[in-house]
Protein backbone atom coordinates (compact mmCIF):
# COMPACT_ATOMS: atom_id res chain seq x y z
CA UNK A 1 0.00 0.00 0.00
CA UNK A 2 3.06 2.60 1.14
CA UNK A 3 4.47 1.55 -2.18
CA UNK A 4 1.10 2.30 -4.01
CA UNK A 5 1.18 5.36 -2.63
CA UNK A 6 4.72 6.64 -3.56
CA UNK A 7 3.78 5.92 -7.17
CA UNK A 8 0.74 8.46 -6.90
CA UNK A 9 3.12 11.75 -8.69
CA UNK A 10 1.11 14.89 -8.44
CA UNK A 11 1.57 15.21 -12.19
CA UNK A 12 -0.56 11.54 -12.47
CA UNK A 13 -2.99 12.28 -10.48
CA UNK A 14 -3.96 15.95 -12.08
CA UNK A 15 -4.41 14.48 -15.33
CA UNK A 16 -6.26 11.05 -13.75
CA UNK A 17 -8.92 13.56 -12.52
CA UNK A 18 -8.33 15.97 -15.60
CA UNK A 19 -9.61 12.72 -17.44
CA UNK A 20 -12.14 11.53 -14.86
CA UNK A 21 -13.89 14.83 -14.81
CA UNK A 22 -16.42 14.99 -17.55
CA UNK A 23 -17.07 11.24 -16.96
CA UNK A 24 -18.39 11.37 -13.72
CA UNK A 25 -19.69 14.56 -13.99
CA UNK A 26 -22.01 13.70 -17.12
CA UNK A 27 -23.21 10.63 -15.00
CA UNK A 28 -23.80 12.90 -11.97
CA UNK A 29 -25.90 15.31 -14.31
CA UNK A 30 -28.03 12.19 -15.64
CA UNK A 31 -28.94 11.17 -12.44
CA UNK A 32 -30.07 14.23 -10.62
CA UNK A 33 -30.86 16.81 -13.51
CA UNK A 34 -28.75 19.53 -12.18
CA UNK A 35 -25.79 20.68 -13.69
CA UNK A 36 -24.98 23.40 -11.23
CA UNK A 37 -25.29 21.43 -8.27
CA UNK A 38 -23.31 18.25 -9.84
CA UNK A 39 -20.64 20.74 -11.16
CA UNK A 40 -20.17 21.78 -7.62
CA UNK A 41 -20.34 18.28 -6.26
CA UNK A 42 -17.76 16.69 -8.94
CA UNK A 43 -15.12 19.06 -8.05
CA UNK A 44 -15.44 18.62 -4.40
CA UNK A 45 -15.05 14.79 -5.01
CA UNK A 46 -11.63 15.94 -6.88
CA UNK A 47 -10.57 17.90 -4.57
CA UNK A 48 -11.20 14.85 -1.59
CA UNK A 49 -8.97 12.65 -4.37
CA UNK A 50 -6.56 15.26 -4.63
CA UNK A 51 -5.67 15.20 -0.52
CA UNK A 52 -6.68 11.07 -0.03
CA UNK A 53 -5.24 9.69 -3.41
CA UNK A 54 -1.36 10.55 -2.50
CA UNK A 55 -1.67 9.36 0.75
CA UNK A 56 -3.96 5.92 0.70
CA UNK A 57 -3.16 5.59 -3.18
CA UNK A 58 -5.39 6.19 -6.32
CA UNK A 59 -8.51 3.32 -6.41
CA UNK A 60 -8.81 0.24 -8.26
CA UNK A 61 -11.68 1.70 -9.46
CA UNK A 62 -11.00 5.88 -9.75
CA UNK A 63 -14.22 6.78 -11.45
CA UNK A 64 -17.04 4.43 -9.45
CA UNK A 65 -14.44 6.13 -6.54
CA UNK A 66 -15.57 9.85 -7.61
CA UNK A 67 -18.79 9.19 -8.66
CA UNK A 68 -19.45 7.36 -5.25
CA UNK A 69 -18.16 10.55 -3.69
CA UNK A 70 -20.28 13.15 -5.69
CA UNK A 71 -23.19 11.34 -5.44
CA UNK A 72 -23.25 11.13 -1.60
CA UNK A 73 -22.60 15.35 -1.66
CA UNK A 74 -25.67 15.49 -3.92
CA UNK A 75 -27.54 13.76 -1.58
CA UNK A 76 -26.19 15.48 1.03
CA UNK A 77 -27.12 18.97 -0.13
CA UNK A 78 -30.66 17.25 -1.01
CA UNK A 79 -31.45 15.94 2.04
CA UNK A 80 -30.06 19.16 3.90
CA UNK A 81 -32.73 21.05 1.62
CA UNK A 82 -35.76 18.23 2.22
CA UNK A 83 -35.09 19.37 5.91
CA UNK A 84 -34.84 22.91 5.44
CA UNK A 85 -38.42 22.17 3.46
CA UNK A 86 -39.35 20.04 6.42
CA UNK A 87 -38.73 22.80 9.27
CA UNK A 88 -41.03 24.87 6.92
CA UNK A 89 -43.93 22.96 6.32
CA UNK A 90 -43.53 21.62 3.23
CA UNK A 91 -44.06 17.87 2.20
CA UNK A 92 -40.68 15.68 2.78
CA UNK A 93 -38.76 14.51 -0.04
CA UNK A 94 -37.76 10.88 -0.12
CA UNK A 95 -33.75 10.59 -1.31
CA UNK A 96 -32.21 7.57 -2.23
CA UNK A 97 -29.18 6.48 -4.58
CA UNK A 98 -27.58 3.66 -6.32
CA UNK A 99 -24.58 4.96 -7.94
CA UNK A 100 -23.76 1.66 -9.32
CA UNK A 101 -26.90 1.25 -11.25
CA UNK A 102 -26.08 4.64 -13.68
CA UNK A 103 -22.30 4.07 -14.21
CA UNK A 104 -21.89 2.51 -17.51
CA UNK A 105 -25.30 2.47 -18.59
CA UNK A 106 -24.58 5.79 -20.85
CA UNK A 107 -21.89 6.13 -23.37
CA UNK A 108 -19.15 8.24 -21.38
CA UNK A 109 -18.02 9.53 -24.98
CA UNK A 110 -21.53 11.28 -25.75
CA UNK A 111 -21.56 12.79 -21.61
CA UNK A 112 -18.72 14.84 -22.51
CA UNK A 113 -20.32 15.87 -25.44
CA UNK A 114 -22.95 16.95 -24.14
CA UNK A 115 -20.97 18.78 -21.61
CA UNK A 116 -19.18 20.72 -24.13
CA UNK A 117 -22.18 21.61 -25.90
CA UNK A 118 -23.63 22.88 -22.49
CA UNK A 119 -20.52 24.41 -21.46
CA UNK A 120 -19.87 26.16 -25.12
CA UNK A 121 -23.67 27.31 -25.24
CA UNK A 122 -24.10 30.62 -27.04
CA UNK A 123 -25.94 32.30 -24.22
CA UNK A 124 -23.08 32.21 -21.91
CA UNK A 125 -20.47 35.28 -22.84
CA UNK A 126 -16.89 33.95 -24.19
CA UNK A 127 -15.38 34.17 -20.89
CA UNK A 128 -17.76 32.37 -18.95
CA UNK A 129 -17.56 29.83 -21.91
CA UNK A 130 -14.12 29.21 -21.36
CA UNK A 131 -13.65 29.02 -17.66
CA UNK A 132 -16.81 26.75 -17.38
CA UNK A 133 -15.53 24.23 -20.34
CA UNK A 134 -11.72 24.48 -18.37
CA UNK A 135 -14.11 23.40 -14.97
CA UNK A 136 -16.26 20.61 -16.48
CA UNK A 137 -14.43 19.26 -19.11
CA UNK A 138 -11.34 20.07 -18.19
CA UNK A 139 -11.40 19.40 -14.94
CA UNK A 140 -9.21 21.80 -13.94
CA UNK A 141 -9.71 23.89 -10.31
CA UNK A 142 -11.01 27.50 -10.38
CA UNK A 143 -7.86 27.96 -8.44
CA UNK A 144 -6.22 27.03 -11.48
CA UNK A 145 -8.24 28.46 -13.72
CA UNK A 146 -7.99 32.03 -11.82
CA UNK A 147 -4.65 31.88 -11.78
CA UNK A 148 -4.23 30.87 -15.84
CA UNK A 149 -6.04 34.06 -16.23
CA UNK A 150 -4.28 36.34 -13.56
CA UNK A 151 -7.82 36.83 -12.25
CA UNK A 152 -8.67 36.47 -8.06
CA UNK A 153 -10.12 33.26 -7.09
CA UNK A 154 -13.10 34.46 -5.81
CA UNK A 155 -13.53 36.71 -9.47
CA UNK A 156 -13.10 33.52 -11.35
CA UNK A 157 -15.56 31.16 -8.47
CA UNK A 158 -18.16 34.06 -9.27
CA UNK A 159 -17.71 33.77 -12.95
CA UNK A 160 -18.25 30.24 -12.94
CA UNK A 161 -21.06 29.95 -10.82
CA UNK A 162 -22.80 33.39 -12.79
CA UNK A 163 -22.37 30.44 -15.99
CA UNK A 164 -23.78 27.94 -14.71
CA UNK A 165 -26.61 29.97 -13.44
CA UNK A 166 -27.31 31.12 -16.89
CA UNK A 167 -27.81 27.71 -17.91
CA UNK A 168 -30.21 26.46 -15.21
CA UNK A 169 -31.93 29.69 -16.55
CA UNK A 170 -32.10 29.31 -19.71
CA UNK A 171 -33.37 25.29 -19.53
CA UNK A 172 -31.04 23.78 -21.44
CA UNK A 173 -31.80 20.10 -21.52
CA UNK A 174 -28.87 17.61 -20.88
CA UNK A 175 -29.03 16.01 -23.92
CA UNK A 176 -27.35 16.46 -27.46
CA UNK A 177 -28.39 19.42 -29.74
CA UNK A 178 -30.87 18.58 -32.22
CA UNK A 179 -29.22 17.27 -35.96
CA UNK A 180 -30.24 20.96 -37.27
CA UNK A 181 -28.77 22.89 -34.52
CA UNK A 182 -25.51 20.44 -34.02
CA UNK A 183 -23.28 22.15 -36.94
CA UNK A 184 -23.52 25.31 -35.47
CA UNK A 185 -23.32 24.38 -31.77
CA UNK A 186 -20.03 22.18 -32.95
CA UNK A 187 -18.63 25.28 -33.93
CA UNK A 188 -19.13 26.90 -30.63
CA UNK A 189 -17.49 24.42 -29.07
CA UNK A 190 -14.04 24.88 -31.99
CA UNK A 191 -14.40 28.33 -31.16
CA UNK A 192 -14.06 28.18 -27.55
CA UNK A 193 -10.97 26.31 -27.62
CA UNK A 194 -8.97 27.76 -30.00
CA UNK A 195 -9.66 30.52 -28.02
CA UNK A 196 -8.56 28.85 -24.93
CA UNK A 197 -5.27 27.94 -27.04
CA UNK A 198 -4.60 31.21 -28.27
CA UNK A 199 -5.28 32.74 -24.69
CA UNK A 200 -2.05 30.22 -23.45
CA UNK A 201 -0.19 30.66 -26.88
CA UNK A 202 -0.29 34.88 -27.07
CA UNK A 203 -1.53 35.65 -23.67
CA UNK A 204 -3.82 39.20 -24.35
CA UNK A 205 -2.93 40.24 -20.91
CA UNK A 206 0.03 40.13 -18.59
CA UNK A 207 3.97 40.05 -19.11
CA UNK A 208 4.43 36.65 -19.69
CA UNK A 209 3.93 36.33 -23.69
CA UNK A 210 3.02 32.32 -23.61
CA UNK A 211 1.18 30.53 -20.41
CA UNK A 212 1.48 27.38 -22.16
CA UNK A 213 -0.43 25.24 -19.37
CA UNK A 214 -3.82 27.11 -21.77
CA UNK A 215 -2.61 25.99 -25.04
CA UNK A 216 -2.08 22.37 -23.95
CA UNK A 217 -4.95 21.91 -22.07
CA UNK A 218 -6.77 23.31 -25.33
CA UNK A 219 -4.52 20.75 -27.40
CA UNK A 220 -5.63 17.98 -24.84
CA UNK A 221 -9.16 19.62 -25.09
CA UNK A 222 -9.32 19.26 -29.34
CA UNK A 223 -7.72 15.65 -29.31
CA UNK A 224 -11.13 15.18 -27.04
CA UNK A 225 -13.26 15.88 -29.42
CA UNK A 226 -11.63 14.79 -32.71
CA UNK A 227 -12.19 11.19 -30.80
CA UNK A 228 -15.77 12.07 -30.49
CA UNK A 229 -15.78 13.18 -34.05
CA UNK A 230 -13.68 11.84 -36.15
CA UNK A 231 -15.79 12.57 -39.33
CA UNK A 232 -15.94 16.44 -38.81
CA UNK A 233 -13.39 18.21 -40.81
CA UNK A 234 -13.18 21.13 -39.24
CA UNK A 235 -12.97 19.68 -36.05
CA UNK A 236 -9.75 17.88 -37.56
CA UNK A 237 -8.72 21.35 -38.97
CA UNK A 238 -8.42 22.88 -35.99
CA UNK A 239 -6.56 20.12 -33.80
CA UNK A 240 -4.04 20.42 -36.91
CA UNK A 241 -3.45 23.92 -36.33
CA UNK A 242 -3.17 23.86 -32.66
CA UNK A 243 -0.34 21.34 -33.13
CA UNK A 244 1.32 22.86 -36.15
CA UNK A 245 1.23 26.41 -34.35
CA UNK A 246 1.94 25.57 -31.14
CA UNK A 247 5.08 23.36 -32.57
CA UNK A 248 7.16 26.76 -32.51
CA UNK A 249 6.25 27.66 -28.89
CA UNK A 250 10.18 27.23 -28.56
CA UNK A 251 11.24 29.56 -31.14
CA UNK A 252 8.77 32.41 -30.56
CA UNK A 253 10.22 33.66 -27.15
CA UNK A 254 13.96 34.14 -26.89
CA UNK A 255 15.64 33.26 -23.26
CA UNK A 256 14.60 36.82 -22.20
CA UNK A 257 11.36 36.38 -23.26
CA UNK A 258 11.45 38.71 -25.73
CA UNK A 259 9.31 38.06 -28.81
CA UNK A 260 10.77 36.76 -32.22
CA UNK A 261 9.20 36.98 -35.42
CA UNK A 262 8.17 34.06 -37.82
CA UNK A 263 10.96 34.68 -40.06
CA UNK A 264 13.67 35.10 -37.28
CA UNK A 265 12.81 32.24 -35.70
CA UNK A 266 15.85 29.04 -35.35
CA UNK A 267 13.47 26.51 -36.60
CA UNK A 268 15.71 23.77 -35.58
CA UNK A 269 13.74 24.49 -32.36
CA UNK A 270 10.55 23.73 -34.07
CA UNK A 271 8.64 20.38 -32.43
CA UNK A 272 9.48 18.26 -35.60
CA UNK A 273 6.62 15.35 -33.88
CA UNK A 274 4.18 17.56 -33.68
CA UNK A 275 4.37 18.97 -37.11
CA UNK A 276 4.41 15.56 -38.64
CA UNK A 277 1.34 15.18 -36.17
CA UNK A 278 -0.16 18.06 -37.67
CA UNK A 279 0.43 17.72 -41.51
CA UNK A 280 -0.43 14.60 -41.68
CA UNK A 281 -3.75 15.39 -40.02
CA UNK A 282 -4.25 18.08 -42.50
CA UNK A 283 -2.86 16.50 -45.02
CA UNK A 284 -5.67 13.32 -44.82
CA UNK A 285 -8.35 15.84 -44.00
CA UNK A 286 -7.86 18.84 -46.94
CA UNK A 287 -8.97 16.26 -49.59
CA UNK A 288 -12.21 15.18 -47.63
CA UNK A 289 -13.91 17.92 -49.56
CA UNK A 290 -15.56 20.29 -46.67
CA UNK A 291 -12.89 22.75 -46.29
CA UNK A 292 -13.51 25.23 -43.40
CA UNK A 293 -11.57 27.89 -41.85
CA UNK A 294 -9.54 25.79 -39.23
CA UNK A 295 -8.59 23.95 -41.91
CA UNK A 296 -7.79 26.61 -43.94
CA UNK A 297 -5.59 28.29 -41.03
CA UNK A 298 -3.94 24.62 -40.50
CA UNK A 299 -3.16 24.38 -44.26
CA UNK A 300 -1.42 27.96 -43.74
CA UNK A 301 0.30 26.85 -40.57
CA UNK A 302 1.83 23.92 -42.35
CA UNK A 303 3.04 25.66 -45.63
CA UNK A 304 4.85 27.44 -43.07
CA UNK A 305 6.05 24.91 -40.88
CA UNK A 306 7.13 22.72 -44.18
CA UNK A 307 9.54 25.92 -44.99
CA UNK A 308 13.62 24.98 -43.79
CA UNK A 309 14.34 28.90 -43.28
CA UNK A 310 12.05 31.53 -43.91
CA UNK A 311 13.10 31.86 -47.91
CA UNK A 312 11.53 28.81 -48.74
CA UNK A 313 8.16 29.42 -47.61
CA UNK A 314 5.63 28.95 -50.00
CA UNK A 315 4.15 32.36 -50.71
CA UNK A 316 2.14 31.77 -53.95
CA UNK A 317 0.59 29.10 -51.97
CA UNK A 318 -0.11 31.03 -48.86
CA UNK A 319 -1.72 33.75 -50.59
CA UNK A 320 -4.19 31.46 -52.22
CA UNK A 321 -5.08 29.92 -49.13
CA UNK A 322 -5.88 33.37 -47.78
CA UNK A 323 -8.23 34.65 -50.89
CA UNK A 324 -10.37 31.80 -50.13
CA UNK A 325 -9.90 32.24 -45.91
CA UNK A 326 -11.03 35.93 -46.99
CA UNK A 327 -14.02 34.58 -49.23
CA UNK A 328 -15.27 32.57 -46.41
CA UNK A 329 -14.94 34.91 -43.29
CA UNK A 330 -14.97 38.19 -42.48
CA UNK A 331 -12.14 38.51 -39.84
CA UNK A 332 -10.14 41.76 -40.26
CA UNK A 333 -7.27 39.88 -39.13
CA UNK A 334 -7.37 37.24 -42.08
CA UNK A 335 -7.65 40.63 -44.36
CA UNK A 336 -4.01 41.92 -42.76
CA UNK A 337 -2.67 38.48 -43.05
CA UNK A 338 -3.84 38.64 -46.67
CA UNK A 339 -2.26 41.77 -47.36
CA UNK A 340 1.16 40.73 -45.66
CA UNK A 341 1.53 37.21 -48.11
CA UNK A 342 -0.02 39.70 -51.22
CA UNK A 343 3.40 41.73 -50.10
CA UNK A 344 5.27 38.51 -49.84
CA UNK A 345 4.40 37.80 -53.58
CA UNK A 346 3.91 40.89 -55.12
CA UNK A 347 6.03 43.10 -53.54
CA UNK A 348 5.42 45.69 -50.82
CA UNK A 349 3.55 48.00 -52.75
CA UNK A 350 0.29 45.52 -53.23
CA UNK A 351 0.61 44.70 -49.37
CA UNK A 352 0.34 48.35 -48.93
CA UNK A 353 -2.63 49.24 -51.60
CA UNK A 354 -4.86 46.27 -49.64
CA UNK A 355 -3.89 47.63 -46.22
CA UNK A 356 -5.39 51.14 -47.67
CA UNK A 357 -8.34 49.50 -48.30
CA UNK A 358 -9.16 48.18 -45.13
CA UNK A 359 -8.93 52.09 -43.62
CA UNK A 360 -12.67 52.16 -43.76
CA UNK A 361 -12.60 48.98 -41.67
CA UNK A 362 -13.83 50.35 -37.96
CA UNK A 363 -12.53 47.04 -36.20
CA UNK A 364 -9.30 48.03 -37.50
CA UNK A 365 -9.20 51.22 -36.81
CA UNK A 366 -7.44 52.15 -33.53
CA UNK A 367 -5.92 48.19 -33.67
CA UNK A 368 -2.29 48.15 -33.35
CA UNK A 369 -2.06 45.16 -35.74
CA UNK A 370 -3.05 47.93 -38.82
CA UNK A 371 0.19 49.53 -37.53
CA UNK A 372 2.82 46.79 -37.00
CA UNK A 373 1.54 45.43 -40.93
CA UNK A 374 2.18 48.89 -42.22
CA UNK A 375 5.22 49.57 -40.48
CA UNK A 376 6.66 45.58 -42.05
CA UNK A 377 5.11 46.63 -45.06
CA UNK A 378 6.86 50.35 -45.66
CA UNK A 379 10.02 48.99 -44.10
CA UNK A 380 9.95 46.05 -46.92
CA UNK A 381 9.40 48.84 -49.65
CA UNK A 382 12.35 51.30 -47.77
CA UNK A 383 10.25 53.50 -46.31
CA UNK A 384 12.61 53.41 -43.09
CA UNK A 385 11.04 56.65 -41.88
CA UNK A 386 7.52 55.94 -42.04
CA UNK A 387 8.13 52.34 -40.67
CA UNK A 388 9.70 53.09 -37.62
CA UNK A 389 6.54 56.12 -36.81
CA UNK A 390 4.24 53.40 -37.36
CA UNK A 391 6.43 50.66 -35.43
CA UNK A 392 6.08 53.46 -32.86
CA UNK A 393 2.41 53.87 -33.02
CA UNK A 394 1.51 50.42 -32.67
CA UNK A 395 3.49 49.90 -29.78
CA UNK A 396 1.26 53.02 -28.07
CA UNK A 397 -1.72 51.24 -28.89
CA UNK A 398 -1.22 47.21 -27.85
CA UNK A 399 -2.08 45.78 -24.70
CA UNK A 400 0.79 43.09 -24.68
CA UNK A 401 3.76 44.06 -22.87
CA UNK A 402 5.94 41.38 -24.86
CA UNK A 403 4.64 42.95 -28.03
CA UNK A 404 5.05 46.19 -27.06
CA UNK A 405 8.67 45.39 -26.44
CA UNK A 406 9.22 44.21 -30.03
CA UNK A 407 7.67 46.78 -31.66
CA UNK A 408 10.02 49.40 -30.06
CA UNK A 409 12.92 47.05 -30.45
CA UNK A 410 11.80 47.34 -34.10
CA UNK A 411 11.79 50.59 -34.12
CA UNK A 412 14.96 51.39 -32.48
CA UNK A 413 16.51 49.00 -34.97
CA UNK A 414 15.67 50.86 -37.88
CA UNK A 415 16.60 54.23 -36.10
CA UNK A 416 20.03 52.74 -36.05
CA UNK A 417 20.23 51.81 -40.05
CA UNK A 418 18.83 55.44 -40.65
CA UNK A 419 21.48 57.14 -38.86
CA UNK A 420 24.55 55.02 -40.51
CA UNK B 1 1.32 46.21 5.30
CA UNK B 2 0.85 47.11 1.68
CA UNK B 3 2.53 49.70 -0.46
CA UNK B 4 1.68 50.85 -4.05
CA UNK B 5 4.80 51.74 -5.94
CA UNK B 6 3.40 53.82 -8.88
CA UNK B 7 5.54 55.20 -12.55
CA UNK B 8 3.51 58.38 -13.46
CA UNK B 9 5.10 59.94 -16.94
CA UNK B 10 4.18 62.53 -18.74
CA UNK B 11 2.90 62.26 -22.65
CA UNK B 12 6.00 63.68 -22.98
CA UNK B 13 7.79 60.76 -21.49
CA UNK B 14 6.81 58.05 -23.03
CA UNK B 15 7.66 59.23 -26.44
CA UNK B 16 11.24 60.34 -25.50
CA UNK B 17 11.05 56.29 -23.98
CA UNK B 18 9.96 55.06 -27.37
CA UNK B 19 12.81 56.54 -29.20
CA UNK B 20 15.71 55.07 -27.19
CA UNK B 21 18.18 52.89 -28.94
CA UNK B 22 18.03 49.19 -29.07
CA UNK B 23 20.70 48.48 -26.41
CA UNK B 24 19.19 51.05 -24.23
CA UNK B 25 15.50 49.54 -24.31
CA UNK B 26 16.93 45.96 -24.07
CA UNK B 27 18.86 47.24 -20.81
CA UNK B 28 15.77 48.68 -19.12
CA UNK B 29 13.34 45.74 -20.35
CA UNK B 30 16.05 43.21 -18.41
CA UNK B 31 15.95 45.74 -15.57
CA UNK B 32 12.53 45.25 -15.03
CA UNK B 33 12.42 41.40 -15.55
CA UNK B 34 14.98 41.12 -13.22
CA UNK B 35 13.71 43.33 -10.59
CA UNK B 36 10.41 42.05 -11.02
CA UNK B 37 11.86 38.39 -10.18
CA UNK B 38 13.88 39.73 -7.39
CA UNK B 39 10.47 40.61 -5.88
CA UNK B 40 8.85 37.48 -6.48
CA UNK B 41 11.72 35.53 -5.01
CA UNK B 42 11.25 37.45 -2.03
CA UNK B 43 8.23 36.84 -1.18
CA UNK B 44 6.95 40.92 -1.17
CA UNK B 45 5.17 41.38 -4.40
CA UNK B 46 1.59 41.18 -3.97
CA UNK B 47 0.74 42.64 -8.06
CA UNK B 48 2.08 44.38 -10.28
CA UNK B 49 0.93 45.34 -14.21
CA UNK B 50 2.32 47.96 -16.65
CA UNK B 51 -0.75 49.57 -18.55
CA UNK B 52 -1.02 50.07 -22.41
CA UNK B 53 -0.02 53.38 -23.23
CA UNK B 54 -1.72 56.74 -22.94
CA UNK B 55 -2.42 56.88 -26.60
CA UNK B 56 -6.13 55.61 -26.25
CA UNK B 57 -6.53 56.50 -22.58
CA UNK B 58 -9.90 58.55 -22.03
CA UNK B 59 -11.74 60.24 -19.09
CA UNK B 60 -15.44 58.57 -18.65
CA UNK B 61 -18.03 60.69 -16.91
CA UNK B 62 -21.77 59.25 -16.33
CA UNK B 63 -24.22 61.88 -18.47
CA UNK B 64 -27.43 62.96 -16.71
CA UNK B 65 -28.82 59.92 -18.12
CA UNK B 66 -26.07 57.72 -16.72
CA UNK B 67 -24.77 56.47 -19.75
CA UNK B 68 -20.50 56.84 -20.69
CA UNK B 69 -19.35 60.43 -21.41
CA UNK B 70 -15.91 60.10 -22.86
CA UNK B 71 -13.52 62.84 -22.83
CA UNK B 72 -9.76 61.93 -24.61
CA UNK B 73 -8.45 65.20 -24.80
CA UNK B 74 -5.61 66.25 -22.40
CA UNK B 75 -3.36 69.09 -21.45
CA UNK B 76 0.60 68.03 -21.73
CA UNK B 77 1.69 68.29 -18.30
CA UNK B 78 -1.09 65.55 -17.31
CA UNK B 79 0.71 62.58 -15.87
CA UNK B 80 -0.46 58.83 -16.67
CA UNK B 81 -0.08 56.04 -14.81
CA UNK B 82 2.55 53.90 -16.78
CA UNK B 83 2.85 50.74 -14.11
CA UNK B 84 2.89 49.87 -10.71
CA UNK B 85 3.80 47.35 -7.68
CA UNK B 86 2.02 46.50 -4.62
CA UNK B 87 4.26 44.96 -2.08
CA UNK B 88 3.73 43.71 0.88
CA UNK B 89 6.48 44.46 3.64
CA UNK B 90 6.97 45.55 7.22
CA UNK B 91 7.60 49.19 7.12
CA UNK B 92 7.11 52.58 4.86
CA UNK B 93 11.15 52.56 4.63
CA UNK B 94 11.25 48.87 2.98
CA UNK B 95 8.76 50.06 0.57
CA UNK B 96 10.40 52.95 0.12
CA UNK B 97 13.98 51.12 -0.45
CA UNK B 98 12.26 48.64 -2.97
CA UNK B 99 10.95 52.11 -5.03
CA UNK B 100 14.86 53.54 -5.05
CA UNK B 101 15.85 50.55 -6.82
CA UNK B 102 12.90 50.64 -9.33
CA UNK B 103 14.02 54.28 -9.55
CA UNK B 104 17.40 52.96 -10.68
CA UNK B 105 16.13 51.33 -13.66
CA UNK B 106 18.68 52.44 -16.47
CA UNK B 107 18.08 55.40 -18.79
CA UNK B 108 19.93 55.76 -21.99
CA UNK B 109 23.91 55.14 -22.55
CA UNK B 110 23.60 53.29 -19.12
CA UNK B 111 23.48 55.91 -16.89
CA UNK B 112 21.12 54.92 -13.93
CA UNK B 113 17.69 56.64 -14.30
CA UNK B 114 15.97 58.50 -11.48
CA UNK B 115 12.43 57.73 -12.69
CA UNK B 116 10.12 59.17 -9.48
CA UNK B 117 7.95 57.05 -7.49
CA UNK B 118 5.15 57.59 -6.30
CA UNK B 119 4.80 55.62 -2.66
CA UNK B 120 1.27 55.04 -1.08
CA UNK B 121 0.04 52.87 1.72
CA UNK B 122 -2.94 50.17 0.75
CA UNK B 123 -5.42 50.50 3.00
CA UNK B 124 -6.55 46.99 4.37
CA UNK B 125 -7.88 45.59 7.68
CA UNK B 126 -8.76 46.93 10.50
CA UNK B 127 -6.66 49.74 12.68
CA UNK B 128 -4.54 48.26 14.61
CA UNK B 129 -5.56 50.10 17.65
CA UNK B 130 -9.23 48.98 17.73
CA UNK B 131 -9.25 45.76 19.45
Amino acid sequence: MIERALDVSTDRLGALLRELTPQVLGTVVRRFHDFAAAEDAVQEASLAAAIQWPSEGIPDNPRAWLTHVAFRRMVDNIRSEAARRRREGEVAVEVSYTPESFIETVSQEDDTLVLLFMCCHPALSTASAIALTLRAVGGLTTAEIAHAFLVPEPTMAQRISRAKQSIKNSGIPFQLPTPDERAQRLRAVLHVLYLIFNEGYTSSAGPELRRGDLSHEAIRLARIVRNLQPDDTEVAGLLALVLLTDARRLARTSAEGELISLSQQDRTLWDKQQIAEGLALISATLPRGSVGPYQLQAAIAAVHDEAERAGDTDWPQILALYDLLRRMSDNPMVRLNHAIAAAMVHGAAEGLKLLDGLKGDARLANHHRMDAVRAHLLELAGDIKSAIRHFRSAAGKTGSLPERNYLLTQAARLSAIKKE
Amino acid sequence: MKYMLMMNATKDVFEWYSKWPKEDLQANFAFMRNFNKELTDSGVLVATAGLAWPDQAVIVRAGTDGTPITDGVFPESKEFLAGYWIVDVESAEEAYRIAARASLAPAPKGTPGTMPLEVRQVMSGPPEDLQ
